[in-house]
């Protein structure tokens, strides 16, 4: 989808065809065990400044491609520019040095942080191994960010378990902001958390992006919370993007039929169109070893057709969503879309 | 709803000694349930929803001390039913439950049809005698699940279903005896999206077809006004407010429930959340659980819990503006 971007809209990072294996292995006198491809030639571009969606459901490969941009995953193919300088092609701990500006930050807090370990020895790991501060600007640096996630300085003595959900994620924020990202990856940053809690870690976040120039991937299967967050979507099933674009186009005329599904079956406070059997994706994802052949979304979905077993669609555009100057805008990679959206312009 | 009520809790108050002291789960909570309806228990994590519901089936934690309060079910006060009798009688025959984890509750060692057969054999009626009669009635609430070849899921171990199969396996093996209830412990949180919905649907229709009735346990205000016929909020241990789902998301009246509404993206999403943090068992303020942290809190707030108030039929709220209000009413 970045083919064409102009050199002036320079993207933070972008990844080129990125197809990553996962397992697989050669046994004496036993079958082969297939490798899975979680990630199925994928290119995307973050543009610096923006918040990009990625979303899906589990096993669709979202993670991986988050742990493969961060590096701690290495690509079996493609491509990945970090500020126009290619950084793909390494081993996991060539590609970290190289991809310093990008961090993570993990999906459940709580295990992403020792137990035996104070708040302030936590914070300060990062810190230490950078090198680049002695112990006093270290203090310094550690208070002043523990204050812009709303923590006060007693945290520092504090352990995990004195800590809630709420606090957890704050730390974890604050432990990677302390390495002065400039692209940060969010996996599922609101999982496990209440309402009112998600609702002020939301905020948090995208305040930390407004006063630190941040660029964010945030990967989530909430499309409530991407809908809040996110400036451009991208959504996944069984490792391909099947549509992207801007979050207003998307959520306006959501055009492949997974994302209508997804769109349909979130849970609505307003209930009308209750029990309604026409929004019921039938089935489960098939198999990732064994792909269905042409569109995978084929077997579960509602309007698919004989020609759809032929081909894998591509990403097309609809011609939407060009207005803030995205080059491709609004893309799926559905070979009726133009059907199903004229049939019915929303989802049930 | 009181003089058909399957189900009715009556100011249940329940603490569990821990090693810091003694924590304060629930604290006055009421609720009613008619048959054949699907009550939501809404309320974020540690306000006692899933404490309630253990209590309903009788399994409370062992150390828990049952200070006063009543459960009524299909007339008799479950509370003054000894644990034995409740295995026998009651838990998995009258009551069935959907945990939240199936893995958790499935046997990984075991087939399926090792583990849902038994319970056939231990709780069903007369009539499902010889073990083809059970087969039978195993497969064909398998079938009713959607369960691909319930021949051959009887032969497959746990870990050979996905998470929507297994949760299909769990609501078969709690309708295997034609339950009154099914006490349901956030049974789709663990699921994506689109299989929920799948979930939620069989189990309207379930209910629907087998005149069953459910007390659904969540933190999901979407999933309760998918499914719910009724809704219960509660806060730090105590029923806030009660009534019909539409009604009650339509125009909440307790400032929790308000509060806790707003903060959902369907809503306007208030970015603040709620200022404060849920107090802890172990040192729960006085009266009313919420008042440290509502705009409208006055002295008298912190002192006494305010009584449930009739706003309608069905419809009960517990703070000191609901009751103000009736007052003022002619």
């Amino acid at each position: 989808m970045t083919a064409g971007i102009p050199k002036t809209a320079s993207p933070a990072l972008e990844a080129r065809d990125l197809v990553v294996r996962l397992g697989g292995k050669r046994r004496l006198l036993r079958p082969l065990v297939l490798p899975v491809q979680a990630v199925a030639g994928v290119s995307l571009s973050l543009r610096p400044g923006e918040s990009l969606g990625l979303v899906g459901e589990s096993g669709c490969g979202k993670t991986t491609l988050g742990r493969t941009l961060l590096g701690i995953q290495r690509e079996s193919a493609g491509k990945i520019e970090l500020y126009g300088t290619v950084v793909s092609g390494v081993a996991p701990a060539i590609a970290r040095r190289k991809r310093r500006a990008v961090q993570y930050v993990h999906q459940d807090a709580g295990a992403a942080l020792d137990p035996w370990w104070s708040i302030g020895r936590t914070l300060e790991e990062g810190l230490v191994i950078l090198g680049r501060d002695d112990a006093q600007v270290r203090r310094g640096k550690i208070e002043a960010m523990l204050s812009a996630v709303g923590l006060d300085r007693s945290f520092k003595s504090r352990y995990v378990h004195e800590l809630s959900g709420g606090q957890l994620r704050r730390v974890v924020l604050a432990r990677i902001l302390l390495l002065e990202p400039r692209i940060v990856i969010l996996d599922e940053p609101t999982a496990g958390l209440d309402l009112s809690v998600q609702a002020t870690v939301l905020s948090l976040i995208a305040d930390l992006k407004a006063r630190l120039g941040l660029t964010y991937l945030l990967i989530s299967h909430d499309l409530a919370v991407i809908k809040r967050m996110c400036d451009r979507i991208a959504v996944m099933y069984l490792g391909r993007i099947v549509e992207s674009g801007p979050t207003s186009a998307i959520f306006a005329m959501p055009s492949h039929p997974y994302t209508r599904a997804l769109l349909a079956a979130a849970p609505r406070l307003e209930a009308e169109g209750r029990h309604r059997h026409d929004r019921l994706l039938k089935g489960e994802p098939p198999n990732p070893r064994s792909l269905p052949s042409g569109c995978a979304f084929r077997t579960r979905c509602p309007h698919a057709a004989p020609s759809c077993a032929e081909s894998l669609p591509a990403l097309e555009p609809t011609g939407r969503g060009r207005e803030d100057g995205d080059q491709h805008g609004h893309e799926v990679a559905c070979g009726r879309w133009r059907e199903i959206v004229q049939a019915s312009p929303l989802p049930a | 709803m009181s003089g058909t009520a399957l189900l009715e809790v009556k100011s249940l108050r329940l603490s569990v000694r821990t090693d810091e002291g003694i924590a304060q789960i629930l604290d006055h909570v009421e609720l009613q349930l008619a048959r054949g309806h699907i009550l939501g228990v809404v309320g974020e994590s540690g306000c006692g929803k899933s404490t309630l519901a253990r209590a309903v089936l009788g399994i409370m934690p062992s150390r828990a001390v049952l200070e006063s309060g009543e459960i009524h079910f299909e007339g008799e006060d479950l509370l003054g039913v000894s644990d034995r009798e409740m295995t026998r009688r009651i838990r998995g025959r009258r009551i069935g439950f959907i945990p939240q984890d199936p893995y958790l509750a499935l046997n990984p060692v075991f087939k399926i049809g090792a583990q849902l057969l038994p319970m056939l054999r231990w709780h069903a009626s007369a009539d499902l005698r010889s073990e083809a009669d059970r087969r039978r009635r195993v497969l064909s609430l398998l079938r009713r699940v959607q369960i691909p070849e319930p021949e051959l899921a009887l032969e497959r171990y746990p870990h050979q279903f996905s998470g929507g199969q297994r949760q299909r396996l769990m609501i078969a093996g709690a309708l295997a005896c034609s339950p009154a209830l099914v006490v349901a412990d956030e049974p789709t949180t663990a699921l994506d999206v689109t299989t929920q919905l799948q979930i939620l649907t069989l189990l309207r229709s379930l209910t629907e077809e087998f005149g069953i009735a459910m007390l659904f346990v969540t933190h999901d205000l979407g999933v309760v006004a998918e499914l719910c016929d009724a809704i219960t909020v509660m806060y730090a241990g105590q029923t806030v407010e009660t009534g019909r789902t539409d009604e009650v998301l339509a125009a909440p009246q307790h400032p929790y429930t308000q509060a806790l509404l707003a903060c959902h993206p369907d809503r306007s999403g208030a970015l603040g959340g709620i200022q404060g943090l849920v107090p802890s068992p172990l040192a729960p303020p006085p009266g009313c659980r919420f008042s440290p942290r509502c705009d409208y809190a006055l002295a008298q707030c912190s002192t006494r819990i305010p009584r449930l108030v009739k706003e309608a039929p069905g419809r009960f709220v517990s703070c000191r503006l609901a009751d103000e209000r009736q007052r003022e009413r002619p």
